[in-house]
């Protein structure tokens, strides 16, 4: 049925999409573009052609917030792996259907309700007063609150859980594509199930792994409601730097530089993505 | 009898590292909803005293109820617009051939991978030089944008699924391609088309980033009418409004698992 351009109503079908991919294009081309403009303290305008922006990245305030953001990232992903997988093998090989569905609602559900909500959530977790310390004050086990929100911990467990259902995802699909028989087979042969489990299906699932992994990093590097307010100004990421520039100081040319860097980031991790992704078909493994 | 031992400790011990992590994913939601109905303002768990009086509050309050209206009115023109041109879009790609195709599906399904503070950032500057910011128009500009790639998705993994030769018995009966399109597509491809359209309205409606970078006082968001009031205030109305959004986003769940199935829906987002 592919036609080229046979269809009386191609233009219909092209033109709005072309419209659309032009604005963006424009959007991100005026982001490119304000990366060279000078910044005018003070002031929302901006002034002529420069490349100065981009040298005052060098500073260790701004080169902290990239190396704080890539250390969160990563702890986020390693973390990720080790609560996301427990759940994902469950969700795949469970022979309970209420358990199976118990785990799609309480991970998978989380992704419809929205960053402020689920944000929101933790900082009455964490907070002084909030439900960690009056549990556990309740309980006699402390008589100070735990200092939990506004510290990288604090940022760092409500990151895990914010990106966990993208993991679970990525992670079920990988286990769900092992052929069932490898295991049985193992099991015959003698291998105890916790053996089955590390020997056969945890190797087969290493694709799945390291595409999890570098999604989730480059998922948190982007995320922002949760750094913003569980962060609360203490621990920022590259997100609430250019957030900050751009509102608090109106410094938006250096906003600019700093978005852009940040895709580039992405764009790098996700080159990654295909390029492991291909390495494991090429071994064989999936 | 030692090996029967071990497996049982071993179901026994699996079956407590699976409880703690899924009161750890569960914990935030439940202490929302115990938050809502505490009739103090100051957080206690477990609540003393029970009331409706938070959810009074938060559905009396001006902001959130202007961002609702205003979150309504942005969510059906973006989700609205996806529908129409990514629907067409991912047409064209599954039935014709032309020049800056592949291109243009790049752009198009870019924003999938792209920060979205970076795209509120950058929609926030064309704005500025648009005169445009704190325009409705940018919102849903920037919106239609952000879930154009899931209509897209949807629409054309449902194209992919569609039996041509429905069409071709259709058009060997004298129906016009105006009548095949309207008449043997459109409904064969609806239920992808529902599919694509309520996940990019919940996404729009829910969207806080990029809407945080282009809304102004007049045009907010819910969201971001939410994300105002928490760092000014510390009562409980933030859990109310919190508590409705779980519910109605797990009722909306529930029905689109009844009639599309979470996977189909998952089987978009799990490519992201």
């Amino acid at each position: 049925m592919r036609t080229s351009r046979k269809s009386p109503f191609f233009h219909w079908f092209v033109v709005p999409a072309v419209v659309l991919a032009v604005v963006f294009v424009s959007a991100m081309a005026a982001l490119f573009q304000y990366s060279f403009r000078e910044y005018i303290p003070g002031s929302i305008a901006v002034g002529g052609f420069t490349f100065g922006n981009f040298a005052r990245m060098a500073k260790w305030l701004y080169v902290r917030v990239f190396v704080d953001s890539l250390n969160y990232a990563a702890l986020t992903a390693v973390f990720n792996l080790l609560l996301g997988y427990p759940l994902a093998y469950a969700l795949v090989r469970s022979r309970s259907a209420i358990l199976k569905s118990l785990i799609m609602i309480v991970t998978i559900s989380p992704l419809f309700t929205g960053d402020i909500v689920r944000t929101y959530a933790w900082l009455i977790v964490l907070g002084k007063n909030g439900f960690i310390n009056s549990v556990l004050r309740d309980l006699g086990l402390i008589t100070q609150p735990l200092e939990l929100l506004y510290t990288p911990a604090g940022v760092v467990i409500a990151l895990v859980q914010y990106s966990m259902p993208v993991m679970v995802i990525i992670l079920a699909a990988a286990i769900s594509h092992i052929d069932v028989d490898y295991e049985r087979a193992a099991a015959s042969l003698g291998a105890s199930p916790v053996k089955v489990f590390f020997k056969v299906t945890l190797p087969l699932s290493a694709p799945g792994i390291v595409s999890g992994l570098i999604t989730i990093f480059a998922w948190t590097l982007s995320a922002f409601a949760t750094p913003q307010l569980v962060g609360g100004g203490k621990v920022n990421m590259i997100s609430n730097m250019v957030y900050n520039m751009g509102f608090s100081n109106f410094d938006f040319p250096f906003a600019a530089v700093l978005s852009m860097t940040a895709l580039l980031l992405t764009m790098a991790l996700l080159a990654l993505i295909r390029f492991s992704a291909q390495r494991f078909e090429r071994i064989g493994l999936h | 009898m030692r090996r029967a031992t071990r497996r049982r400790l071993t179901n026994a011990a699996w079956a407590v590292v699976l409880g703690l992590i899924l009161i750890y994913m569960v914990v935030p939601s439940i202490v929302v909803v115990l938050a809502a109905f505490n009739d103090k303002a100051i957080l206690s768990f477990p609540p003393q005293s029970w009331s409706w009086r938070w959810f009074n509050k938060a559905i009396n309050y001006d902001d959130f109820r202007n961002g609702f209206y205003n979150g309504l009115f942005v969510t059906a023109w973006a989700s609205g617009i996806a529908l129409v041109v990514g629907t067409a879009f991912a047409y064209a790609i599954d039935r014709f051939e032309f020049r800056g195709k592949r291109l243009l599906e790049t752009i198009l399904l870019s924003p999938l991978v792209i920060p979205h503070f970076t795209v509120g950032l950058a929609f926030l500057i064309l704005a500025s030089q648009l005169v445009l910011t704190r325009t409705f128009f940018i919102v849903v500009v920037t919106h239609v944008i952000l879930v154009l790639p899931f209509v897209l998705r949807s629409v054309y993994v449902s194209l992919r699924n569609l039996d041509t030769t429905v069409e071709r018995a259709a058009a060997s009966l004298g129906a016009t391609p105006l009548q095949v399109l309207l008449r043997i597509d459109l409904p064969l491809l609806a239920p992808g088309l529902f599919g694509g359209w309520l996940f990019a309205a919940i996404l729009s409606f829910n969207e806080f980033t990029a809407s945080l970078f282009v809304t102004g006082q007049r045009t907010q968001t819910l969201p971001v009418a939410m994300y105002t009031y928490v760092r000014e205030y510390a009562d409980p109305s933030m859990a109310a409004i919190s508590t409705m959004f779980i519910v109605s986003t797990a009722i909306i769940l529930v029905i689109a698992n009844r009639f599309l199935g979470l996977q189909r829906i998952l089987a978009i987002e799990a490519q992201r």
